[in-house]
């Protein structure tokens, strides 16, 4: 039996990003502000982490007041109207409702109404597994122009007295605009994730244990040895595939941008990763602060804006965090 | 072929160099890697990350925190030969 012959989208060749934005929270929380109820101090914070402030936002200061603002910016660089937006993807963990989803509000709020606009919960892997989609999307002529934001409020979850990982955690939003290119501007996503792992990095309790009366309000935990073995050891292991599947070696890179966990964490993967000195890494969470979801794409613009990398030089992106769940791909920088 | 234990505490003291700058000659079987090496958990971790490789053992996360004195880690990894 025959029928009639279907459309289908039309696949494009290359996709690359054409813009960032981002925002940080409004307050710089020193470690002085944090370390009294942690019973510690500066120098022992700074020594741990390579923190020396993190960016949060005040209560006026909502996650998706941030997540807009970056938004507008990389749409406004992008040179792109908002309406043509086709695809809205969000990645956050901090959005504090079970539903309706970030995306579609913001979709909203920044004139990209009726885009289809959903969330992704990877944690501090959220960015890339939005780049990685957005990429996907572009390539298979579903969608135009992706919006990916990765974006969190992290402060409305932390514990002051928790010494595992609250005083670590920072606010902020970053934003990615994807689009059709002439040229490769994103390559294969090495992703996946590790849920024998799954208590590694969670919250102390469910929603529901919280409801019941049996629990405090759910705030961020983490095992701090396992989850570094894992993001140093394993995710070099991944951050390798990536450079491997994108057809460069670390010294074609401008700049390697791994989630802002922990300085010791970026310091010992580029060691395992043998990187040159001629790549510039990102080292954002020295001011900014731990912003899970965001802080791979405010590391990025910021190594922009500071003149250390230029537009159209090549950066190697990781995400790694809670799940476990991880990502990485090579970037053109925009 | 299986080390001594005093081949691998000469082997663990050099990774210790390595990672936090402690002399060899103070890495003894008596001392607490936190409260005489002041040694922190980041640290300890990437210790027994390069432990493993260099005696090629498996040193579980659960295990780490039983490994409180350099004797710990010693006699761990010396019977983890087999």
């Amino acid at each position: 039996m025959t029928h009639a012959k279907l459309n289908q989208f039309e696949a494009v060749k290359y996709s690359r990003i054409y813009a960032l934005g981002a925002a940080r929270g409004d307050l710089v929380v020193t470690n002085d502000d944090v370390a009294g109820p942690i019973d510690s101090n500066d120098e022992w914070i700074r020594q741990r982490t390579g923190i020396i402030t993190r960016r949060r936002a005040s209560a006026d200061q909502s996650l998706m007041d941030m997540a807009v603002d970056a938004s507008n910016q990389a749409i406004s660089k992008a040179g792109i109207a908002p309406a043509e937006i086709g695809a809205v993807i969000f990645g956050t963990i901090t959005h504090p409702h079970q539903t309706p989803s970030a995306a579609t509000l913001l979709a909203e709020l920044i004139g990209a109404n009726p885009a289809p606009a959903f969330d992704i919960s990877a944690a501090c892997a959220g960015y890339c597994y939005g780049i990685a989609q957005a990429d996907a999307l572009v390539r298979a002529g579903v969608a135009k122009y992706v919006l990916v934001v990765g974006g969190e409020k992290m402060s409305d979850f932390i514990d002051p007295t928790d010494r595992s990982i609250s005083f670590l955690l920072g606010d902020g939003a970053g934003a990615a605009i994807i689009g059709p290119s002439d040229e490769p501007g994103i390559s294969p996503t090495v992703w996946g994730s590790d849920g024998s792992h799954w208590g590694s990095v969670s919250m102390t309790s469910s929603l529901l244990e919280f409801r019941d009366g049996n629990e405090p309000w759910p705030t961020f935990r983490q095992d701090g040895q396992t989850v570094f073995r894992w993001a140093v050891w394993e995710m070099a292991k991944v951050a390798q595939k990536a450079l491997d599947v994108a057809g460069i070696k670390a010294e074609d890179l401008a700049a390697l941008v791994t989630h802002q966990a922990n300085i010791r964490i970026i310091d010992e993967m580029v060691k395992q990763l043998k990187l040159p000195e001629s790549v510039a890494v990102a080292r954002d969470i020295i001011n900014t602060g731990n912003t899970s979801a965001a802080s791979i794409p405010l590391a990025m613009d910021q190594l922009l804006k500071d003149g250390t990398v230029k537009s159209g030089g090549l950066a190697l992106q990781i995400g790694f965090g809670a799940g476990l769940a991880f990502a990485a791909q090579v970037v053109v920088l925009p | 072929m299986a080390l001594s234990h005093d081949e691998v505490l000469a082997g663990l003291a050099e990774i210790v160099n390595e990672e936090t700058g402690i002399d060899t000659d103070s890495v003894k079987m008596d001392k607490s890697f936190t409260n005489d090496l002041d040694i922190d958990s980041i640290s300890m971790m990437t210790i027994v990350v390069n432990a493993e490789e260099k005696f090629s053992v498996k040193i579980p996360d659960e295990e780490v925190k039983n490994l409180l004195t350099v004797g710990d880690a010693v006699n761990f990894i010396t019977s983890a030969q087999g």
